[in-house]
């Protein structure tokens, strides 16, 4: 009993993980018909960053915010520089992408080197919690929570704020909203950069339980890719569902089929595709 | 004019054993030849359909690990290789299904997770392969009695198994099917108005790219005799679809071209540069933005310019195919 | 028996209803043409009409064939082809290729992966004779991107022709052309025999009211007016819609 109530719990950490990261690249995809295949190097970035930045003294929370700047700052540097160039060229866009993965991939080795870096738990979120009588590792039920929280708030920025109305339209329909005044390219760099921040923001939020080492990125990716195309893209109710089925999936998986785990998190994706290409919420198949 | 060069470029890889200073060189040979073979593959789905995989590191990997499980459970060199095709063939059958429920940007993504999903098998579901150890085979076959164990035999080998995969490509170009393949990628709409069944043409087109990635995984196997889950990984298929557009996605040569380069750059950048994946993410970043076209287009543009004085061309960019559907 | 009928058609896209309770029929051999100001859903008609577009409610029958249901893909065997209103070539050939590409549509030829397409003879020579007859025979081995606009609007034509349809829809085929380029597809267009029954689209109504025999009117997606070109010219909606633009 007690193991299926870690596990589920694990589900909700990983869930919540998954959707900071998601939400990012479906927002991206969503609006900018771009797939981003540098999300997994943004998430593993932040988290080395943040690593970088603890072991000069920042605090978790600081170096976690920070780091997601650093990555948002990379982002918009790439976005601006290299795939507005590229406007219009979706494949080259994902060529890109893919290339520039490859290179922090690289950086990232050649900086941190190849040996995982632990990021220790943030100190008052140790231990454990006591929920109806059990014990749960207060850190993980804290991710779940601040999952919520994003989420509540990239709602608001969506449903209540002019910028969450521009976002909308354009991921509606690019070509009216650019008919109605809207600067496209300014909102694509804004969102890219918002992307990326939650995307290292997560990986730094991941480093306690995943730890950084190579090849996070590689692992990432595909789970964004998942919850991408399972949910929907453009929707952020579609990221949330995705990510918790996909976080479910998982550490159930895991448990129960150990050496399928990573395909058994593929297969209600696959099924999806099968039976409603455009995911569970989404309006525009991928 | 364009027989006599064909006819010189056949002798000078036929001879290549003869005037290579040493083995290491003609192994490098053998290399490029599988995998502008593997580039061939590729090229059906991204150069002729408009359809960009990058996944198929997974096809390849479904040969090599299906060869070498037949292999290494007693199946000759016969039966292996047949049943390692044949699983290539379905799983390509299967991609398919799923990869042509997305269109342009959602058929990358798809293909994205299904190679995941080959490499997700390679790597966790150790009873099965092993794992991150590998599998390595017995030795190589010996068809009609002659080893292929040395350099110089596989490599002839590879090479009469890369004069087919070619003859078969150009055939396919210049046939019916080919041109309706074109077509689809050009205009969907209209191939379908015009009566065209153009999913089934898809479908097709990639189980054909799927067989020839099946033998560059056999052949991928033979070479180095052992197959791990690097062969299946994301940075494999994105080093396959490197050697198309670098070479050039409207030719036939292009990705053999394209072959050449890469695995050249490889092994002799790993000689003086650790860091492959960097150099192969930055050329890919400045192929893309700077030479759509591909190598061979390009450098072809050069030669006519230069021998045919200046004429209007239309540049058609062709790295960067746009689907002709509507959302 | 009507050569192309639909009844009672609807569609209607996220909250727009871009068709609305459409019916026509077409008699075999007729010249309709379907008028209507932008955004009328004319084109709309025509994507549902090729099975492109599923209608929401409704029937489309062909010689009294039923073939809502029929995929877009067949339409073109029973004998159903359509120009573009943009113009739908393929770039990277020659007009002698884009038309053989249109003949070979229609044979079971199209799935041979042996034999040299350009090696066909008879389909090739087929190829020409239909660029032939819309003028552009001088042309065939012309690359599409050296052709004039003009002459990529004659090739949609001949694109259409090659298919030997029993109906022909044409949309919008004068958009963009000079006016002596006009009067030569008027000229192409007349000439075609009248066991091809032929609906076209048009905006620009100098050159196709010469075209018509029986007149369609749509506006926001319904049909306010038909009749011969007479009555409709004639009817104070027609005016009411188009002097209002």
């Amino acid at each position: 009993m007690s193991l299926w109530l870690l596990l589920a719990v694990n589900s909700i950490t990983l869930g919540g993980l998954l959707f900071l990261l998601s939400a990012g690249f479906s927002l991206i995809f969503g609006l900018m018909r771009i797939p981003n295949l540098t999300h997994g190097s943004f998430f593993m970035l932040g988290a080395y960053l943040a690593t970088s930045l603890i072991a000069h003294g920042v605090a978790f929370w600081t170096a976690a915010v920070v780091a997601g700047i650093g990555v948002a700052v990379f982002g918009g540097i790439v976005e601006r520089l290299i795939l507005r160039r590229l406007a219009g060229a979706e494949l080259a866009q994902v060529l890109v992408t893919l290339g520039l993965s490859f290179m922090v991939a690289d950086v990232c080795l050649m900086v941190w080197t190849g040996d995982p870096i632990r990021i220790d738990t943030p100190a008052g979120l140790r231990g454990t919690t006591a929920v109806m009588g059990l014990g749960f590792p207060t850190y993980r039920l804290a991710i779940g929570a601040i999952a919520i929280v994003f989420a509540a708030g990239l709602w608001l920025l969506l449903d209540r704020t002019r910028l969450g109305a521009m976002i909308r339209a354009g991921v509606d329909d690019p070509a009216m909203a650019r008919v109605a005044g809207i600067r496209v390219s300014r909102l694509f760099t804004i969102v890219f950069c918002l992307g990326a921040w939650l995307a290292g923001f997560a990986g730094v939020m991941g480093g306690p339980i995943l730890s950084v080492y190579p090849g996070l990125d590689a692992e990432m990716l595909p789970l964004a890719l998942v919850v991408v195309i399972l949910g929907g893209s453009g929707s952020l109710v579609g990221s949330l569902v995705g990510s918790f089925i996909v976080g479910f999936l998982y550490n159930f998986g895991q448990a129960m089929f150990p050496e399928m785990a990573y395909v058994v998190l593929f297969l209600p994706m696959l099924i999806v595709l099968v039976v409603r290409p455009q995911g569970l919420f989404g309006r525009q198949p991928a | 004019m364009k027989r006599g060069a064909l006819a010189l470029a056949l002798a000078a890889l036929a001879t290549v054993p003869l005037w290579v200073p040493g083995t290491f060189y003609v192994n490098i040979a053998s290399q490029i030849l599988l995998y502008a073979i593997l580039a061939l593959g590729v090229n059906v789905l991204a150069g002729y359909a408009g359809l960009v995989s990058l996944g198929h590191a997974g096809l390849f990997g479904i040969a090599a690990y299906t060869g070498a499980k037949m292999l290494t459970a007693g199946g000759g060199h016969w039966a292996g290789p047949a049943a390692a095709l044949a699983a290539t063939v379905l799983a390509a059958a299967v991609f398919a299904v799923l990869a042509l429920r997305g269109t342009g940007l959602g058929f990358v993504m798809i293909t994205v997770a299904l190679g995941q999903i080959v490499w997700g098998v390679a790597y966790r579901w150790i009873s099965l392969t092993n794992g991150d150890n590998g599998i390595s085979i017995p030795g190589r076959p010996s068809p009609f009695g002659l080893s292929l164990a040395a350099p110089k035999t596989f490599y002839w080998a590879t090479l009469l198994v890369f004069l087919l995969a070619l003859a078969s490509m150009a055939v396919f170009v210049a046939s019916p099917f080919g041109a309706a393949l074109r077509g689809t990628r050009d205009q969907p709409r209209r191939m379908s108005a015009l009566g065209y069944h153009v999913w089934m043409i898809r479908f097709v087109a990639f189980l054909f790219s799927g067989l020839w990635t099946g033998v560059a995984g056999l052949l991928y196997l033979y070479y180095h005799q052992f197959v791990s889950p690097q062969a299946v990984a994301l940075t494999a298929s994105a080093e396959a679809l490197l050697m198309v557009i670098s070479g050039g996605t409207g030719t036939l040569l292009g990705p053999v071209v394209g072959a050449g380069l890469v695995v050249v750059v490889k092994n002799v950048a790993s000689a003086y540069i650790e860091r492959w994946n960097f150099v192969l993410g930055a050329i890919f970043v400045l192929i893309v933005v700077f030479m759509p076209d591909g190598l061979v287009p390009g450098l072809a543009r050069l030669a006519r310019r230069a021998t045919a004085g200046w004429r209007p061309q239309s540049a058609v960019a062709v790295a960067a195919p746009r689907e002709g559907t509507g959302r | 028996m009507s050569a192309l009928a639909v009844r009672g058609l609807y569609k209607s896209f996220g909250g727009l209803q871009v068709t609305s309770a459409v019916s026509l029929a077409v008699e075999p051999g007729e010249r309709r043409l379907i008028i209507g100001p932008n955004g009328a859903g004319k084109t709309t008609l025509f994507n549902l009409m090729t099975g492109e577009l599923r209608p929401d409610r409704g029937t489309i029958s062909l010689f009294d064939n039923d073939i809502t249901r029929v995929p877009g893909r067949r339409r073109a065997h029973l004998g159903m082809a359509r120009t573009y209103q943009i113009i739908t070539l393929f770039p990277r050939d020659t007009l002698l290729r884009n038309v053989t590409l249109s003949l070979l549509g229609l044979t079971p030829l199209r799935w041979n992966p042996l034999v040299r397409l350009d090696a066909q003879t008879a389909l090739v020579a087929r190829a020409r004779e239909v660029l032939a007859r819309v003028g552009l025979g001088h042309l065939a081995e012309r690359p599409l991107a050296q052709t004039s606009y003009g002459e990529r609007r004659r090739a949609e034509i001949a694109m259409a022709l090659a298919q030997n349809p029993r109906v022909l829809l044409l949309d919008e085929p004068f958009a963009g052309l000079s006016l002596e380029e006009r009067r030569d597809v008027l000229a192409l267009v007349t000439g075609i025999p009248r066991d091809v029954t032929i609906v076209m689209i048009e905006h620009d109504m100098d050159v196709a009211l010469d075209f018509a025999e029986r007149i369609t009117v749509l506006h926001f997606g319904e049909v306010v007016v038909e009749g011969t070109r007479a009555e409709v010219v004639a009817h104070p909606r027609t005016r009411e819609i188009y002097l209002g633009e």
